[in-house]
């Protein structure tokens, strides 16, 4: 129970269904024979979360990697959860759409796992997280149930919001088999202008002040850390027309700072982060941002580094004073996760404080799992 | 169990005596929603002013196992309003209040009762609206909107209602308080306001909710498209959303819902088979750009009248044919069944097809107004009630529609919700575990399934056992026993 992370899944057998029906099979033996699963996609978010409290079997989704269906005319597409979120991209590109989220490590993170933890980018500020965009889910449940939730037309209100209830849950409720998306075009163009805005101040006035136009840029964030100010990226897309526009009217909000072309690489800052040893994720009001970069930089890790979308979400490298750093977030309604925490510091629980909801959480998971064999103790209040 | 007398003045005490309906007469007027075809006399109405109350009627009602059913502003269409016969309707058209906006995070708390234009009213000082507009937006209430999901002509493109929640304050069948969501993103634990909304009153009472404003885009231009029949109109959709465009709606009529609509408000529309109305917005010179593209789709699919609003007048001329093309259907028929499904857009000139094969073989005149980019259907059958037998003709019509929309891949309900008039089709749509699934929710949030009890699900089903406190697995109890 006191293992670290991935240690704990050394030498975890591995099983590797190759359909939805072995899946479902394995999973239902493993829960009738008390044993705990790991359930995982590629790994690259194994860490999340905290610690399984046990852990006798890891069910991969890597062989449940096929296109089912991608109706470009409709702009929808069903995928396997063990589908490679890039491949998902190639296929899509040549029609000219594209599933708009941006996800860490797209190179090798799957569908299911990018749904299991909800994990979005900086296209989430224009598109929305996962959430916006799955519109339909297969979900094996702990005892082997096959349960399909959503469907595969962009407009349904037919029964409860499984997608929503399986997107972010950890792999707590159920293996995310498979999912519908609703899909995007591709863009006919894209600009990425870059600005130093000043101090923090001054960029969280420009911040406010851009979301208060309605321009119709896609995303938005400040790049910040230790000994440096903070610099201003932003991703406009369409027409040759519309990108003018809108970069002539960014120039004259943003003067006295300059607005130049800048290169598209900025928007992989959030990856170079989540790459380190310490990593966190926040969420606040986006007009709390200066504040909580203000306690970031306070709270003593001379090295830190932080993205922040203009959605108030953020991540940080740094280790120092986590636990101090949350309760004041938390004070003012927002949320810090730990995502990856640096072998030698001391652990701090993942998640935080889930507010008046916990008993509820508890029931909807004992509903679903009662035998608790879903990664057990990984989600919020040890769920 | 009945309401006794004695449970009647526990209400009294919780809302105040002024608060309560008890008499048959004033009882009636609650006895359905909009889909009059539906009804039961509920034993009281109550009409809470604030969350306590709310509460303290949801407790009394849990401890004498008495079902209650929310009620908005009672504009649903599927009988999801319609009371338990003998139950309590807790209507929340008191508690209306708009408590804080919040323009900087472009926030704004209300009470359930809050109409939703009012929300819309309220922010456009600033350019911001809500985006969410279903056509019955100037009566619906946002309590009715979170349940239902509602949707709107502009959903398209700035998503649904769900999409624009972000956190709930629910009073629990049980009468506990719990908070879902926060005012920021991501909130910790499982997606709660995701799977509250849409959830049609029976996982709780929403009594304040948290809503996302959006910011007037620059500009806004509004095309009408006038095209021989729906399937040229239908095709020209098609190219607008292959030319990777994605306007902020997309709507079409046919023949007998342009006549209804010309009837009722002179919106001008041009007398063609087929009626395309596209709205495209944001920056404007992309609009511009954009809408001189969508021209010639049409053009090369046929339209043979294109015109773009040349005024907000007209641009709201526009609009209020079309939101006004359910209403309007009483020009042209005694009665009318409006129904809501859903099929890939794709599927659309086979579906209308057979709508119109069935509509002749039924003997019944059926009209469509659909939203068109997102596949959502909105057939209209008519009807005479006073012709014997027709009534049950028009409802096996609009049941078959509505199996085509399965059959294509599509969805029993895009907006309107399951309630009580879909809960027997919801069978045809989900496989068994699908629904059992469901019920696990459901009895996560009300295990005595007292809120809004009979809508939605088929046929009812326990709970099974009441689950206690979070227990660990025996075998981590094992592991335990074996350290010592
Ligand atoms: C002419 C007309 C046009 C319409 N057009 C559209 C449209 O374009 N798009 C669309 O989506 N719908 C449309 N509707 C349907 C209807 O207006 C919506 O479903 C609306 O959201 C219902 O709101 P209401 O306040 O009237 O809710 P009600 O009818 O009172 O209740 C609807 C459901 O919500 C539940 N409920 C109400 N308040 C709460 C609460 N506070 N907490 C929990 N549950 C609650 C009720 O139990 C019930 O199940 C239309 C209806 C009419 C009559």
């Amino acid at each position: 129970m006191t293992h670290q992370g991935t240690e704990t899944l050394r030498d975890v057998r591995v099983v590797e269904p190759e359909s939805e029906e072995e899946l479902s099979t394995a999973l239902r033996c493993a829960d009738r024979d008390g044993l705990a699963v790991i359930p995982r996609g590629s790994g690259t978010k194994l860490e999340w979360g905290n610690p399984p409290a046990r852990a006798d079997l890891i069910l991969s989704t890597v062989r449940l990697n096929r296109i089912i269906e991608h109706v470009w005319a409709d702009l929808t597409v069903t995928a396997e959860a063990g589908c490679i979120v890039a491949d998902l991209q190639r296929v899509l590109t040549p029609h000219g759409q594209r599933l708009a989220i941006d996800p860490l490590w797209p190179e090798s993170a799957t569908i299911g796992g990018i749904l299991a933890t909800n994990d979005s980018g900086a296209w989430r500020l224009r598109y929305g997280g996962l959430r916006d965009l799955i519109i339909g889910v297969t979900l094996v449940l702990a005892d082997g149930t096959i349960a399909r939730g959503g469907g595969k037309v962009v407009k349904n209100v037919a029964g409860y919001d499984l997608p929503k209830l399986a997107t972010g849950s950890l792999g707590t409720l159920g293996v995310i088999t498979q999912a519908v998306f609703r899909l995007h075009p591709l863009p006919r163009k894209t600009r990425t202008l870059t600005l130093a805005p000043g101090g923090m101040a001054e960029a969280q006035a420009l911040l406010l002040a851009i979301q208060d136009t309605n321009l119709a840029h896609i995303a938005l964030q400040l790049r910040c850390g230790a000994h440096r100010d903070p610099e201003m990226d932003i991703l406009l897309e369409g027409t040759e027309e519309g990108i003018e526009a809108q970069t002539a009217r960014l120039t004259s909000l943003a003067a006295p700072a300059r607005v130049a072309e800048g290169p598209t690489n900025v928007w992989g800052a959030r990856q170079e982060i989540a790459n380190h040893d310490a990593v966190a994720k926040f969420s606040v009001l986006p007009s709390k941002i200066a504040d909580t970069i203000g306690a970031i930089a306070a709270a003593g890790d001379p090295e830190w580094r932080a993205v922040v979308q203009a959605t108030g979400i953020g991540w940080i490298s740094a280790d120092a004073a986590l636990s101090r750093l949350r309760a004041r977030i938390e004070s003012e309604g927002g949320t810090l996760t730990v995502l990856r925490q640096s072998p030698g510091a001391a652990a701090i629980d993942a998640w935080g404080d889930p507010g008046d909801t916990l008993p509820l959480l508890r029931t909807i998971k004992q509903r679903f799992d009662p035998k608790n064999t879903l990664n057990p103790g990984r989600f919020v209040g040890g769920i | 169990m009945p309401l006794t007398p004695e449970i009647v003045g526990k209400l009294h005490e919780a809302t105040g005596a002024r608060n309560v309906i008890t008499a048959s007469e004033e009882l009636r007027t609650y006895e359905c929603d909009a889909l009059t075809a539906y009804r039961a006399v509920p034993g009281a109405v109550v009409l809470p002013a604030t969350t306590e109350e709310v509460q303290a009627v949801a407790r009394i009602c849990y401890q004498a196992h008495i079902p209650f059913v929310a009620r908005g502003s009672g504009t649903g269409l599927s009988g999801g309003a319609m009371p338990v016969p003998e139950g309590v309707v807790i209507c929340l058209a008191r508690m209306n209040r708009i408590l804080e906006i919040d323009f900087p995070n472009a926030r704004v708390v209300v009470e359930p009762g809050v109409i939703n234009l009012e929300v819309t009213g309220r922010v456009a000082p600033a350019n911001y609206f809500y985006a969410p507009d279903p056509s019955s937006q100037s009566v619906c209430s946002i309590g009715g909107n979170v349940a239902e999901n509602s949707g709107g002509a502009h959903c398209l493109k700035y998503g649904f209602t769900t999409t624009h929640v972000l956190a709930l304050e629910v009073v629990l069948p049980d009468g506990t308080l719990m908070h879902l969501g926060k005012k920021t993103l991501d909130a910790l634990g499982y997606d709660l306001p995701g799977v509250f909304v849409g959830s049609e009153g029976t996982l709780g009472v929403a009594t304040k909710i948290t809503l996302r404003i959006v910011k007037r885009p620059e500009s806004v231009q509004t095309l009408l498209a006038a095209f021989h029949s729906t399937t040229e109109a239908g095709a020209a959709v098609s190219g607008i959303i292959a030319a990777g465009m994605l306007p902020a709606a997309i709507e079409m009529m046919d023949h007998l819902s342009i006549l209804a609509a010309e009837a009722a408000v002179h919106a001008h529309y041009p007398d063609c088979g087929g009626l395309l109305l596209v709205e495209m917005d944001g920056p404007q010179a992309e609009v511009c750009a954009l809408m001189e593209h969508i021209q010639e789709i049409c053009r090369s699919q046929g339209a043979w009248e294109i015109r773009l609003a040349q005024s907000e007048t007209e641009r709201a001329l526009v609009w209020k044919g079309r939101k006004a093309a359910f209403a309007a259907l009483g020009r042209i028929s005694p009665n009318y069944i409006v129904q809501d499904g859903v099929i890939p857009r794709t599927r659309l000139p086979q579906v209308l097809t057979r709508i119109g094969e069935l509509s002749t073989e039924a003997g019944l005149r059926v009209a469509n107004v659909f939203h068109a980019g997102d596949g959502n259907l909105h057939p209209m059958v008519l009807y005479d009630r006073r012709i014997a037998g027709q009534e049950k003709s028009a409802i096996a019509l609009s049941e078959r529609i509505l199996e085509l929309c399965i059959e294509a891949g599509g969805s029993i309900t895009g907006e309107h919700g399951v309630g009580e008039e879909k809960k027997h089709m919801m069978s045809k749509m989900f496989a068994e575990p699908d629904l059992a699934t469901m019920q696990r929710v459901r009895c996560a949030f009300d295990p005595q399934q007292i809120a809004n009890p009979a809508k939605v699900f088929p046929r009812p089903r326990l709970c099974g056992e009441k689950l206690g406190e979070y227990t660990p697995h025996p075998l981590e109890l094992a592991g335990v026993a074996e350290r010592f």
